[in-house]
C-alpha cells in the first residue's frame, strides 16, 4: 500500500515539474532581471515592477527583499562570490565603496543620452553623493533627511504650540515633558546603536567629521566636541533612555501609549506611522525639522541610488527599469505606497507633495543639507561612532578619553586609504 | 587552513579585493594588532564566560534529563524525550524572536513572573551584566536535548546487576550515582564535553541574532568578532589571524579535557 502511494505522489510531482520547465521555456525567451531592495523600499517595490512589465513585456524583473542589518554583508559577498545582481538600491554613503570594488557601471553615458533622467531635475546636493572621481554610479532614488515625529498633544502640554526651533528650546521643552512623565517614560526615543543622530548634531555644529579629503578624523576639534555633547545631553538629563533598537518591541506602541513623544528617523516613517499608528493618535502627530543651534538645522544629505552592477549581463534592460523608477509619477507613486520623498524637484511640485503637511517639513530640511564624507570606509566609521558613543552613554568612558580613542580608531581605520593615496601622490609627482 | 594562515600575514581588505596587487605583506602585524586589541581579549573573555559557565550547565541539565528519564518508574519515556528534543531542531532565529519577547524588560513573561517575586524588572538584553547569563539560559535550554540524548544512550549501557549489587551493599540513590554511574558514564562525559566545549567555543548565532554583539560589546564572541572583521568589514587578514588564534584555543581546551579524563581513569 505505501509504496503505491509513493509512486503516485512521485508521478504527481514529475507531471507538474514537466509543465512547470515547459511554462519557464516559453519565459526562457525574456530577460530576467534581478534587482535587490532593503528595508520597507524592498516591501513595496513589487508593487511598482507590474507597470514597468506592461510596457516592457520582453523583460521580468525579480525582487529580492534583503533586511537593513544584513544588507551590507550580504551585498560585498555577493560582489565576491560574482553573484551580483543587475541593479541594487544602495544607500548613498556605500556608493563610494562599491566604487573602490569596481563594481558598479558608471552611468555617465546612460544619463547623457537619456530623455526621462534628466540630471539638472534631480536636488543637486543629492545628486552629488552619487559621484565619485567624476563619474556617476547611482540614480537617487529617494532622499533621506532625518527629521523629527512628535506628538503635538504631548508638546502642547509642555506649553509649546510649535516645534522649537533652537537646540536650547528643544531641551527646554522635553525637560519640561520629562516632568510631566512618570520614570519610565521618555520624551525622546533614541536608540544607543544608530549612528545618525551623533552624526547629524555634529554636522550641525559643523563638524566635517573627517579631516584633510577623509585621511584623519576631526573628532577632538571643537565642532565635532560640541555636536557629541548635545547627543549625550539627552541620555544626561534623562530625556532618552540608553536602549538599542533591537530591544524596542514596539515603537508605534510606545508612541502611542506616550511612552515616548518624540522620535527622530526618515521620512518613511510617514506611511509607517499613517499605516500602523491606531486612530486615536492618527491627529496626534506631525513632523518637524530638526533645530539648530540658533536657528533651523542643517542635516544629512541621505537617500538610496539605484546602482547598476559591472558584472550585470543586462545593462540595456536594467537601465531602462532605472528610467522607469525615476519617472516623477513613479517616484511619487512609490511616495504614496512609502513615505520616500522623491530626489526630483518636478515630482515636489505635484499637488500629493506640495499640499502634504507631513512633507513640507523635509521639503524645507532638503534646502539644508550637508554631504557625509564620500569614503569607503563610512560604514565601519560610523558604527564606530555609536559603539564609541555607547561607552560614553553608560559612563564607561569620559567624553574626552571617548573622542580620544574614537580619534585613534578612526585613524587606524583610514590608514590604508592613506597609504594608497600617499603613493597615487607619488605616482602622480613622478610623472 | 594553510590558506587562512597564508591570509592572516597579510592585510588583505576591501581595497585588495579590487586590486589584489594592493595587499600588503605585514607578517604578525595582525596578530600584534589583535593582542593590543581591547576589543579581541574582551571578545575572548566573552567566549569564555559563555563556554565554562554555559558548558558545565548543559551538560549538567541534559544529565540530570536523561537520569530522569532512564529512571524505571518514569511513564510516557519517548514522549518526554521528544518534548526535551525539541528546542534541539528549532531555527534559532524564530526561537530568539520568541525569547527577545520573554526577555523584554517591560512586557517579557520573565520578568513579570520575577515581578511576583518581588524582584525589580531586569533589562536582561540591554545592561551589560545581564546580557550573557540571558544568551547562556537560551543555549542551554536550546542544547540540552541532543547531550541528554547521549547520555540516555550511556546510561543504558550501564549494567542493571551493578545498581543491584550497590543497593545490596546498602548504598543510597546519591552514592549509587556518584560511585557506579559517574565512572561508568566517563567515556560518554568525555565525549559530550569536548563536543559541547568545541561547539560553544564557537558562539555566534545567539548573540548575533539576539543581540547582535552587545550591550556595549558584552555578548560579542570571538566568531562574532571574526565575522565583523571579515565579512562587514573585509579585512580578510585580520580575521584569519583571529580563526588562527581561535583554532589555537579550542586546540588547547580539547587537550586538556583530554588530559583530565586520562588523569581520572
Amino acid at each position: 500500500m505505501p509504496s503505491q502511494i509513493l509512486r503516485g505522489l512521485g508521478l504527481r510531482i514529475m507531471l507538474s515539474s514537466a509543465l512547470l520547465a515547459c511554462s519557464n521555456a516559453s519565459a526562457g525567451s525574456k530577460t530576467t532581471l534581478r534587482i535587490w531592495a532593503m528595508g520597507r523600499e524592498g516591501e513595496v517595490l513589487s508593487q511598482l515592477i507590474p507597470g514597468f512589465e506592461k510596457e516592457h513585456p520582453d523583460i521580468h524583473v525579480e525582487v529580492q527583499q534583503i533586511p537593513w542589518t544584513a544588507a551590507h554583508e550580504k551585498l560585498l559577498t555577493a560582489y565576491v562570490g560574482d553573484a551580483t545582481p543587475d541593479i541594487a538600491m544602495l544607500g548613498n554613503t556605500w556608493v563610494p565603496e562599491f566604487v573602490a570594488l569596481n563594481s558598479l557601471a558608471p552611468l555617465d553615458s546612460f544619463v547623457a543620452q537619456s530623455k526621462e533622467v534628466r540630471r539638472d531635475d534631480f536636488f543637486p546636493g543629492i545628486w552629488k553623493t552619487n559621484v565619485v572621481n567624476g563619474k556617476t554610479y547611482g540614480i537617487p532614488w529617494y532622499v533621506d533627511t532625518r527629521l523629527i515625529y512628535y506628538r503635538t498633544d504631548l508638546l502642547a502640554k509642555a506649553g509649546y504650540k510649535e516645534f522649537p526651533k533652537t537646540w536650547a528650546d528643544w531641551m527646554t521643552a522635553m525637560k519640561k515633558m520629562k516632568s510631566q512623565m512618570t520614570d519610565r517614560q521618555f520624551p525622546m526615543l533614541m536608540p544607543t546603536n544608530e549612528w545618525p543622530q551623533p552624526v547629524v548634531f555634529a554636522i550641525e555644529a559643523g563638524s566635517p567629521i573627517l579631516r584633510d579629503g577623509g585621511r584623519y578624523g576631526a573628532f577632538e576639534q571643537p565642532a565635532f566636541r560640541k555636536g557629541f555633547d548635545f547627543y549625550l545631553d539627552f541620555y544626561r538629563q534623562g530625556l532618552a533612555s540608553p536602549v538599542s533598537s533591537s530591544q524596542v518591541s514596539n515603537l508605534f506602541q510606545e508612541f502611542e501609549r506616550g511612552n515616548i513623544a518624540m522620535y527622530i528617523s526618515g521620512p518613511w516613517y510617514i506611511g509607517e506611522f499613517k499605516n500602523r499608528l491606531d486612530s486615536a493618535t492618527q491627529k496626534k502627530w506631525m513632523t518637524a525639522a530638526l533645530p539648530g543651534i540658533s536657528g533651523p538645522g542643517v542635516s544629512m544629505a541621505g537617500g538610496s541610488s539605484l546602482s547598476l552592477f559591472a558584472g550585470s549581463q543586462h545593462k540595456m534592460e536594467a537601465w531602462q527599469l532605472m528610467e522607469y523608477l525615476s519617472r516623477p509619477e513613479v517616484e511619487l507613486e512609490f511616495y504614496k505606497l512609502t513615505g520616500d520623498l522623491p530626489p526630483r524637484k518636478s515630482a515636489w511640485q505635484d499637488s500629493t507633495l506640495a499640499n502634504n503637511k507631513y512633507a513640507k517639513a523635509f521639503r524645507d530640511q532638503l534646502e539644508h543639507v550637508a554631504p557625509l564624507p564620500q569614503v569607503p570606509e563610512w560604514e565601519e566609521i560610523a558604527t564606530t561612532i555609536f559603539e564609541h558613543g555607547e561607552q560614553a552613554i553608560r559612563k564607561a568612558k569620559t567624553v574626552d578619553q571617548t573622542l580620544a580613542s574614537l580619534d585613534q580608531d578612526v585613524n587606524a581605520m583610514l590608514e590604508k586609504r592613506r597609504y594608497l593615496l600617499d603613493q597615487e601622490k607619488a605616482k602622480g609627482g613622478g610623472k | 587552513m594553510l590558506a587562512s594562515l597564508v591570509l592572516s600575514v597579510t592585510d588583505f581588505d576591501i581595497y585588495a579585493i579590487a586590486n589584489p596587487p594592493t595587499t600588503r605583506f605585514v607578517g604578525l602585524a595582525n596578530y600584534s594588532k589583535l593582542i593590543h586589541s581591547p576589543e579581541f581579549w574582551q571578545a575572548l573573555k566573552n567566549t569564555f564566560y559563555f563556554a565554562i559557565v554555559g558548558g558545565p550547565l548543559t551538560i549538567a541539565v541534559s544529565l540530570a534529563a536523561a537520569l530522569l528519564l532512564n529512571a524505571r518508574l518514569v511513564r510516557f519515556k519517548s514522549f518526554f524525550r521528544t518534548i526535551y528534543f525539541t528546542p534541539f531542531v528549532t531555527t534559532l532565529v524564530a526561537v530568539a524572536i520568541v525569547w527577545r519577547y520573554l526577555y523584554h524588560t517591560r512586557y517579557g513573561l520573565l520578568n513579570y513572573t520575577l515581578g511576583h517575586f518581588g524582584i525589580g524588572p531586569i533589562d536582561w538584553l540591554g545592561n551589560p551584566h545581564w546580557a550573557m547569563p540571558a544568551i547562556i539560559l537560551m543555549s542551554v535550554w536550546k542544547n540540552f536535548g541532543y547531550n541528554m540524548l547521549i547520555f540516555i544512550a550511556g546510561l543504558q549501557a550501564i549494567p542493571q546487576d551493578l545498581y543491584d549489587a550497590a543497593e545490596i551493599d546498602g548504598a543510597g540513590p546519591v552514592r549509587r550515582f556518584f560511585a557506579v554511574t559517574l565512572p561508568l558514564l566517563g567515556p560518554t562525559l568525555l565525549f559530550v564535553g569536548v563536543i559541547t566545549m568545541i561547539g560553544y567555543f564557537q558562539l555566534f548565532s545567539e548573540p548575533y541574532v539576539m543581540t547582535n554583539g552587545g550591550p556595549l560589546r558584552a555578548t560579542t564572541s570571538v566568531v562574532l568578532m571574526m565575522y565583523e572583521e571579515g565579512f562587514r568589514w573585509w579585512r580578510m587578514g585580520y580575521a584569519a589571524a583571529i580563526a588562527f588564534v581561535l583554532f589555537i584555543v579550542i586546540l588547547i581546551a580539547t587537550l586538556i579535557q583530554f588530559r583530565l579524563q586520562k588523569e581520572r581513569t
